[in-house]
């Protein structure tokens, strides 16, 4: 483990700015949901160093590199879309066939959601508004 | 929009990352199992960090209280924890916030539990 615990978190100038670039102008955070969304990407960094790791030792690698991290984001992205299959599947017994497609396809549309390459980084981000819209 | 996916460092110029490569390894390191980190590794999980945090900041924004539209506080980060699936890895950092009073009658309550199986314990032990 790292020496202190400053150093596990990530600096609050650049989280702030982070967030308020995503938010709407005029919105304000409190201090308190800032610290908390720092902690979160803390945690989120050992999440996906884990995930990866994982995947390094699967290559009987002991550098982590570029697609150990995008193997990682995929996993985490499956046991989310596992749930949500779950969830889901459970909604289907009650529901016609056309429904289910309209379902596949949200779960397509929320896949690109989340973080990759930077290179899919504007569809990722017009996905999401059209995801979060619906 | 793709100004807000690029940060923007004090000269204004655009940057891939806005979050210090160093401290992301820092924290990298601290996973007990990794030796070494691969810089595109680095970059990727400092980017990935970034997407999820504006993702975060804006879905709990957007679902959050009604009431609050203008502010983004720590119930609607709260409530997202424990609403969305994809969000659930954050359910125990993120604990929904109860009254003190509340709490406390909570562990006066777990403690008189406690007490009472004490109690037939030593009532088991003497017979």
């Amino acid at each position: 483990m790292a020496e202190r615990p400053e150093d596990l978190n990530l600096p609050s100038a650049v989280i702030t700015r982070i967030i308020k670039e995503a938010l709407p102008e005029g919105v304000n955070i409190s201090k308190e949901a800032q610290s908390a969304i720092s902690c979160t990407a803390s945690v989120f960094v050992l999440y996906a160093t884990s995930c990866a790791n994982n995947f390094a030792m699967k290559g009987k690698r002991k550098t982590l590199n570029a697609s150990d991290v995008l193997s990682a984001m995929e996993e985490m992205e499956f046991q989310r879309r596992e749930q949500k299959g779950k969830k889901e599947a459970s909604e289907q017994k009650k529901k016609d066939k056309d429904k289910k497609t309209d379902s596949e396809e949200q779960d397509r549309s929320r896949d690109e959601d989340n973080e990759e390459d930077e290179e899919s980084l504007e569809e990722e981000e017009q996905n999401e508004e059209e995801d979060l819209d619906n | 929009m793709a100004d807000v996916a690029v940060g923007k460092d004090k000269c204004g110029e655009q940057r891939l990352v806005s979050l210090p490569l160093s401290r992301i390894r820092v924290i990298m390191k601290s996973s007990p199992e990794v030796s070494s980190i691969n810089q595109e590794a680095l970059v990727l999980t400092a980017k990935a960090t970034e997407l999820f945090v504006q993702y975060l900041a804006t879905y709990s924004y957007r679902h959050g209280s009604g009431k609050e539209k203008k502010a983004l506080t720590y119930n609607d980060l709260a409530n997202t924890a424990e609403e969305s699936d994809t969000f659930q890895f954050l359910a125990d950092i993120l604990p929904k916030k109860i009254l003190a009073s509340k709490y406390l009658k909570m562990l006066k309550e777990k403690k008189e539990e406690d007490e009472d199986d004490e109690g037939s314990d030593d009532d088991e032990a003497e017979s």
